[in-house]
Formats: structure tokens, C-alpha cells, sequence
């Protein structure tokens, strides 16, 4: 095994014991690999090797590229690794479906509720996949945010699982999961082509008869109502997919029981001015100290050294120890504590990985 | 790994017994020696090699890949022994089934959810604190302040009826010590062990709960299907049985710190916004859970000690948060240290999952205490209660002078 937390070049053994990295949100691209038509794969890593932040599946985290744009992508590696983190990015034009985005899972059950809270695609989204294809490789920095999850796994006895192209992706580590825990599973995977399907041999071969894979180009489309059969109380249905296919597959399970269909949809990340390069102020308002917070620290190191007190524990977005009131400002969430709402609230913050969208934040310290 | 294994360091093997009741009243000497020794210890009494070193300890409180806590994270081996009760679905399990109920209580217990309890429980702590100072100035605090205040806030919040709450201790005093030997204490527990657990358990019905608690917020995630209707009482459960006598102690522990350290109650005094802090600071100071166990998944090796498969670590929290290579002064109680990092509540995907709310229940009680007390201190030697898990207490006799 390899080392803990801040050191791997021990090979072996368990390295140094001092929590996160100093700068837990920069990881570097270790692999890039086409792993079907238009789509690439990630590995990311710490630069020093140390254990990243744990995760399951369904989560995503935001990525942040190096010219600025900041896409959020499911995370498809495997989490008994700690150490690495595995996303697949597809080719978009300029113009068409961004990348996966839950919808919020507490919007439930498709029959009355909804199911999904995601509004449809957004344009532009094809600039940083065309960066990830074109400019990015292996060695260089990117930022991350999360993980997040708003598309969990939940307990049940028997599974069915609707991809839609790159919409497998969260999809890839559940299927796992369902495995591991013993339960009874399908997988429906429909794509363009065979050769735009990534991920397609890896889970027939290892999942064999539990996978159907429909490529549109050979069989037509998904046949939603035939493959959901009659509704089940002891079922799950998750999908994702492009917008068409969820429409589709919420209509299909429109007489499932409450909570059995849980979606996640290709959708805009929220709207979030790019990421900030340039400094910002932070003011202290019970001292009255300002601190100027450069690129190449933390908001949390950065009030420290003004003097604010601020208890902390696992210092990477996980604990949520050090969420602080926020007076004035927006922050630019990296956490994987708050909910959308507590974020858009734009009230509190965590001062170990958030940072400001502004010039300006005032912190209640 | 095959490289490692070649050239494994067969590391020191003590065989002091870290569940005597004079390790578990007097911990800091063994915790000493412990991590003097290496950064692994072979505890030969018990066949499980020993942590003590901070360093160690975080790696594998963060490693759950390597060190499982679903064979139990005492002594017992879950593998080949049969638990004393229906494991935890938090503290006793692994990814995957461990994340539903995970993400279910974190979502209830986080910070942003707590806010609504704030104003309620600075007001109770108030309440409290006037009714104590009217009685006398001379009381055991560890009664009157550190019991009395999180078995009303606490059992309140998670939506439990008034009666029999005086079960929630004992109740807890015997699950913490089930993780150690099945030594005299486990013994003395064992003729409440049916009464006590029928009880709590019935507590964890959903018609025993109240509609707006904590755990009718758990039972509320069973209907959206995030949990089993099978799981909600057992995450119920997990609260009752950590929730309590964790923060019971961690009081009584801030209590006996500054009752032995005036300068720092003045400093609370005069900034009473180093509240959480200070508690932080008593919680590494005493660290009121000492010991948890992992299980090695795989033949692993730290500092190059070999830990097999299937065999037991004794990871020593108290000792960690003691180590002088990670602390400066690290015996002192000390509100201008900053604590973070300690590894009190554990660290990684099992860390206290209602550590914001025992802070939330310190912040209260000693705001109030601030404002109210001018002075602590002992009138009496304070008695620990042993326990093979937690550092307890049986008294904490104390007197205070209220502020003008």
C-alpha cells in the first residue's frame, strides 16, 4: 500500500500523518486515454502523491481548467484506490449538452413530484471538452471542487440502470457497487454507435448478461417500456443521459411508486463567472483586519495569518469544521458539505477549500 | 509491497495491559511508553499490534481501504465472533452499505441543519446554569452540569420522550466498554445488558420519536427510500449510543480544565468566541474516547511493521493527541493552541458524525458558564469512572464564584 496523506515516495508504508494537502484543490493530470469515439478518460492525482478526498458513487466533482472554464464531470474510477480519480470527457460542439448534472434527489418520485429539478442543456459547454481533447496532457494542473453527490446510490434489492452515452459515467461505479452489495441488477446502455460507447467492453465483459448495450445506429432506440416492464416496489430505476432520454424514461416510469426513479441530467453547471486568478480581499469584520488572499493560498491560511481563530479538522471540504458565516461577498464553493441551497444562499462558506467569485468577501471572525 | 513485506521490522512487543483499571484511570505513563517504543507495538496480551504515535494513528483512521471497521472496531473480531448486538450500520461497517446511512445522519447533523438548535439551546443552557447557581456554589459538576446538560439538549433534539433517560448512560457506559476484553467491566455490565438494550431499542421507533427530532428525520429518509425501513431504527440507535456519554465526558473534561487552569477560564471569559476551541482543546487535552480497533483487509505494512490480514490494530486516540512530535506542550491545556487536526472524533469516513453538535452543546453550556462564573474550581479530588473505551468520570467536585 501507499502512504496516507502527504507523501507516497514511501512506497510501502504509510507515509506522513499531517491531514490534507496544503493545497488540496490542484491535482495533476497522470493519464489521458481514449477510451471511445470523442470521449477521453482522466487520471487525476495529487502532485504529492497523497490520498484525495473519498467519494461514492454518483459524485462528481468540478474541474477546473487551466484556461478557466470550470465543467463538473462524474467520477468513474474506482474508490478503493484513494489515490487517483477517474473521469471521461466527451467531445462536445460548441453549443450542445454539457456535462452530467443531477437533478436534486430530494425532488423524489416521478409520479407528481417531478424527479427532476435540472433545466435543459447550455450553450458553450463545448469549449473546456474541446480543451480536455485538444490542449490538456498528462502533467498538467487542473482544480477541482467536491466531490459532490446528488445522485446516490440508495439501498435496495434490485436495480435498473438507463445510460445514455457519456451519461454512463456515474453510472460505471454504481453498477459495481450494486455487484458488491449483492443485488439484483440491469444495465440498458444506448449510444449512437458501438464505437461512441465508452466503458461498453469493460462492463460486458465483466457483467456479461446483465448489460444490454443499443447502439442507435443497429437496433434503433431504446425500447423504455419493454425493458422496465411492470412497475416493482422493491426496484430503483436510475438514469442518465441527454435530456430526450430522461424525458422519455420519466414518462415511462410515470406509474412507479413515489422515489423509485432517481435521475441524473446533462445540464448547465450553475452559472459561475470563471474562476478567479487574480487576488481578493478578505475582511475580518470582528477585528477589522483586512487579508489580501492570493492564488497560491487558502482563504483558512490566509485569515490565520491575519490571526482569526478558526477550528478546523479535515481540511479538504469534507467535516464542514470551519463553515463560517459569510457578511458580504459570493464565494466560490469547492465543499463537499453544503447542499445547492445552503450554497446559492451564499451565507457561510468553508474557508479550507472555498474561495471568492469577487474582489471582496467579509467573514463574521 | 512484496519488497516491503521481505524486509518487514519486527517491531517492539510490550505486554502491558491497556484495559487494567490502572492503565484506564492513569492512561498517560503506557501512552508513553507506547509511542517511545515505535511507531508500531506488538501488544502481546492481546495479540493486535498498537498505535500510539499521531502519525499512525490519522494514516489509518483515514484508511478504510486497509483497515476495516466492519469486523468491529473493538477488540472482538466480527469475522469469528459473534457481536454483542446488531452491528452499527455506521461505526460497524464499510463502504458500500456504510454510505446511506452515512449520508443520511451526516445530512441531518450538519452544521447548516443545527442552526435552528442554536438559539434553543443557549437559552437551556441559561436556564440551566441560573438554577445551578441558585442551589449552591459548591456542586459535582460532573452532575449538575456535564450529565444534566446534554441528557435534556441532546434526547430533546433526537425527539425522545421524558422518561427513562437516566437509561441513556448506563446504556452507553456498557456499549464503550463491550469494544475492550471481556474483562471485569464488561462483567459488571452484563445483568443490564438485556433491560438496557430493549429499552433503547424501543426508543428507536418511529412512534416513540417525536415528529420534528432527529429522528424522525431519519425515519422521514426511509420514506424517500434513502433508507431501508429495516436500517432507520438502527441509525437511530447509533445516536443514542454515541451521542450521550461522549459529550457527557467531554464536558466534564472542559470542567476539570479549567477548574485546574484559571488563566485560561479568564481568557474564556474575555473571549468567549474561543468556546468551540476551547472545547476542541479539552477534547484533544482528554480525548474522552481513547481507543477504537481497525481490522487489516490485506497483509499491510506501517513503518514497515507487517500487519496481517484478518488481525487486529489498536489505535490509541488518546496517545496521538498527546504526541509531542505533533504537539508543542502537548500536557498542557492550552486555549492559545490551536486543535484542529486532533484526532478526538476520529478522523476520514468514521469520523464523530455528530461532532458539530457536541460542540454546538459545549458552546452553549460554557458561553453561559462564562458569563455567569467569575472563578472555577476543585473542592475535592475528582474520581474517574473506568471504562474501556472512554476516559469518564464518577465525580468532579467543584465551586464556583458567580460573576458580579
Amino acid at each position: 500500500m501507499v502512504g496516507s496523506s502527504a507523501v507516497a515516495d514511501a512506497g510501502s508504508d504509510i507515509g506522513e500523518g499531517r491531514s490534507a494537502p496544503r493545497n488540496a484543490a490542484t491535482l495533476t493530470v497522470s493519464a489521458k486515454e481514449e477510451v471511445a469515439e470523442g470521449v477521453v478518460s482522466l487520471t487525476l492525482a495529487h502532485p504529492r502523491g497523497a490520498r484525495l478526498p473519498d467519494w461514492t458513487p454518483g459524485s462528481h466533482i468540478d474541474l477546473v481548467l487551466p484556461e478557466g472554464t470550470t465543467r463538473q464531470y462524474s467520477l468513474c474510477g474506482d474508490r478503493w484506490d484513494a489515490y487517483t480519480y477517474r473521469i471521461a470527457v466527451l467531445r462536445e460542439p460548441v453549443g450542445r449538452w454539457g456535462s452530467p448534472r443531477s437533478s436534486e434527489a430530494g425532488s423524489g418520485g416521478v409520479a407528481g413530484s417531478g424527479g427532476v429539478a435540472g433545466s435543459g442543456g447550455v450553450a458553450g459547454s463545448g469549449r473546456g471538452s474541446a480543451y480536455v481533447h485538444d490542449r490538456l496532457r498528462p502533467g498538467d494542473p487542473v482544480g477541482i471542487g467536491g466531490p459532490r453527490n446528488h445522485f446516490p446510490l440508495v439501498p435496495s434489492e434490485k436495480y435498473l440502470f438507463i445510460a445514455g452515452g457519456i451519461g454512463i459515467t456515474p453510472l460505471l461505479p454504481m453498477v459495481r457497487q450494486a455487484e458488491l452489495l449483492g443485488a439484483d441488477w440491469q444495465l440498458l446502455y444506448g449510444g449512437r454507435t458501438r464505437s461512441s460507447m465508452a466503458f461498453r467492453e469493460e462492463l460486458t465483459g465483466a457483467y456479461g448478461g446483465r448489460v444490454r448495450v443499443v447502439p442507435q445506429d443497429e437496433l434503433g432506440l431504446l425500447d423504455l417500456a419493454a425493458w422496465l416492464g411492470t412497475p416493482r416496489p422493491d426496484t430503483r430505476v436510475y438514469c442518465c443521459g441527454p435530456a430526450p432520454l430522461l424525458t422519455a424514461v420519466e414518462a415511462a416510469c410515470a406509474s412507479w411508486p413515489p422515489y423509485a426513479l432517481r435521475t441524473e441530467r446533462f445540464t448547465a453547471a450553475r452559472q459561475t463567472p470563471p474562476v478567479r486568478e487574480a487576488p481578493f480581499e478578505v475582511v475580518l469584520r470582528r477585528t477589522g483586519r483586512t487579508v489580501t488572499v492570493t492564488p497560491d493560498v487558502s482563504v483558512l491560511e490566509a485569515v490565520r495569518s491575519a490571526g482569526a481563530d478558526v477550528l478546523t479538522s479535515c481540511e479538504q471540504g469534507t467535516c464542514g469544521t470551519c463553515l463560517t458565516p459569510v457578511l458580504e461577498g459570493r464565494p466560490d464553493h469547492r465543499d463537499s458539505v453544503l447542499a445547492d441551497h445552503q450554497r446559492a444562499a451564499d451565507d457561510c462558506m468553508l474557508l479550507c477549500v472555498s474561495r471568492s467569485c469577487g474582489d471582496r468577501l467579509v467573514l463574521d471572525l | 509491497m512484496t519488497e516491503a513485506l521481505e524486509h518487514a521490522v519486527v517491531p517492539p512487543v510490550s505486554d502491558a495491559d491497556p484495559f487494567a483499571h490502572d492503565v484506564l484511570l492513569h492512561p498517560g505513563p503506557l501512552h508513553q511508553a507506547l509511542r517511545e517504543a515505535g511507531p508500531v507495538v506488538y501488544l502481546a496480551r492481546y495479540d493486535v499490534h498498537a498505535l500510539a504515535r499521531y502519525e499512525q494513528v490519522h494514516a489509518a483512521l483515514v484508511d478504510w481501504q486497509n483497515f476495516e471497521s466492519g469486523s468491529g472496531v473493538g477488540l472482538a473480531n466480527f469475522r469469528h465472533e459473534k457481536p454483542w448486538r446488531p452491528p452499527s450500520l455506521l461505526l460497524e461497517a464499510d463502504p458500500p452499505r456504510h454510505d446511506a446511512p452515512r449520508r443520511v445522519l451526516r445530512e441531518i447533523l450538519a452544521p447548516p441543519g443545527l442552526r435552528r438548535l442554536r438559539e434553543t439551546w443557549h437559552a437551556l443552557a441559561e436556564e440551566l446554569v441560573d438554577q445551578v447557581l441558585t442551589d449552591g456554589a459548591e456542586f459535582d459538576g460532573l452532575a449538575v452540569l456535564a450529565e444534566a446538560f446534554p441528557l435534556r439538549a441532546f434526547p430533546d433534539a433526537v425527539g425522545l420522550g421524558p422518561d427513562g433517560r437516566d437509561n441513556l448512560l448506563p446504556y452507553g457506559n456498557m456499549a464503550f466498554n463491550a469494544f475492550g476484553p471481556r474483562n471485569d467491566l464488561v462483567a459488571a455490565d452484563a445483568h443490564r445488558v438485556a433491560e438496557l438494550s430493549a429499552w433503547v431499542n424501543a426508543r428507536c421507533a418511529r412512534e416513540a420519536l417525536s415528529e420534528d427530532g432527529f429522528g424522525a428525520r431519519i425515519w422521514s429518509a426511509a420514506d424517500r427510500g434513502e433508507l431501508t425501513y429495516e436500517q432507520a431504527p438502527l441509525v437511530v440507535r447509533s445516536l443514542l449510543t454515541a451521542g450521550v456519554d461522549t459529550t457527557v465526558h467531554g464536558l466534564a473534561a472542559c470542567l476539570y480544565a479549567f477548574a485546574t487552569h484559571p488563566a485560561e477560564w479568564q481568557r474564556l471569559r474575555e473571549r468567549p468566541e474561543l468556546a468551540r476551541t476551547a472545547f476542541d482543546e479539552a477534547v484533544r487535552w482528554q480525548s474522552p474516547v481513547q481507543t477504537f480497533f481497525r481490522t487489516a483487509t490485506t497483509d499491510v505494512t506501517i513503518a514497515g511493521t507487517l500487519i496481517p490480514a484478518d488481525t487486529k490494530i489498536l489505535m490509541f486516540l488518546g496517545a496521538a493527541n498527546r504526541d509531542p512530535a505533533r504537539w508543542h506542550d502537548p500536557d498542557r491545556f492550552d486555549l492559545t493552541r490551536d486543535p484542529s487536526g486532533h484526532v478526538g472524533f476520529g478522523m476520514g469516513i468514521h469520523q464523530c458524525i455528530g461532532q458539530h453538535v457536541a460542540r454546538l452543546e459545549a458552546e452553549a453550556l460554557l458561553t453561559a458558564l462564562a458569563r455567569r462564573v467569575e472563578r472555577i474550581e476543585l473542592t475535592g479530588t475528582p474520581h474517574r469512572h473506568p471504562n474501556n473505551t472512554l476516559r469518564s468520570w464518577a465525580s468532579l467536585p467543584l465551586r464556583v464564584q458567580p460573576a458580579d
